[in-house]
């Protein structure tokens, strides 16, 4: 049962990931594009611990840590570029 | 006992990749950019968190000792998630994004509108 549901919540989790392309395509302005961004790397976590948990492994938890570290850092770059037009000042 | 756990695991997996679906629909389908910032910062981290605590209890009992390493994520998640919500609420203000037609107290946004954007010459 539990593969089902593993297979079942990647399933979900993909719709959102292509609803999240989508905006990230469409997106009329620039700070949609980064909280489409924001939201893509939070799924893939949640896709990373997914795969884990199908494999029945632990090894995947490290790279979940590092995308999500790497992923606000990115978000606060994007973000302090439109509001100064600079990044480190 | 492990069909109690098999049980409680995937309930908690459905439902996070739900809440996180639900706040891709937001994302995908809200009208401006104020309403699109409020779906998925809340509901994604709802999501993560479910799945997380999923993978924590799961591998609990897997490895037969305490595993709290996916914590770490959560809180990390948690305590990082309101601070790029903020952030990419000050970018949105200073892009000047159009607001929806209906707004209440739209007069308002005058003010908070008074600079220059990036993009406008």
């Amino acid at each position: 049962m539990l593969s089902y549901a593993t297979l079942f919540a990647s399933g979900l989790i993909c719709i959102a990931l292509a609803l999240n392309a989508w905006r990230l395509i469409v997106g009329p302005t620039t700070p949609d594009r980064i909280i489409a961004v924001d939201t893509m790397y939070i799924n893939s976590i949640a896709l990373i611990i997914l795969l884990g948990l199908y494999q029945g492994t632990t090894s995947y938890y490290e790279s979940a840590l590092l995308i999500a570290l790497l992923g606000f850092v990115s978000t606060a770059a994007f973000c302090k570029y439109l509001l100064r037009g600079d990044i480190i000042e | 006992m492990t069909n109690i756990l098999e049980i409680v695991v995937s309930f908690l997996l459905v439902l996070g990749a739900i809440i996180m679906l639900i706040g891709s629909i937001g994302l995908a389908k809200l009208p401006d950019y104020f309403t699109r910032l409020h779906a998925p910062t809340k509901a994604s981290t709802l999501g993560v968190g479910c799945i997380l605590i999923a993978s924590m209890v799961y591998f609990s009992f897997d490895l037969g000792r305490l595993n709290l390493k996916e914590f770490l994520i959560t809180m990390f998640l948690f305590i990082t998630a309101p601070i790029a919500a903020h952030m990419l609420a000050k970018a949105g203000l200073q892009y000047k994004v159009k607001l929806k037609e209906d707004t209440y107290n739209k007069d308002l946004s005058a003010k908070a509108y008074l600079h220059k954007a990036p993009d406008e010459d």
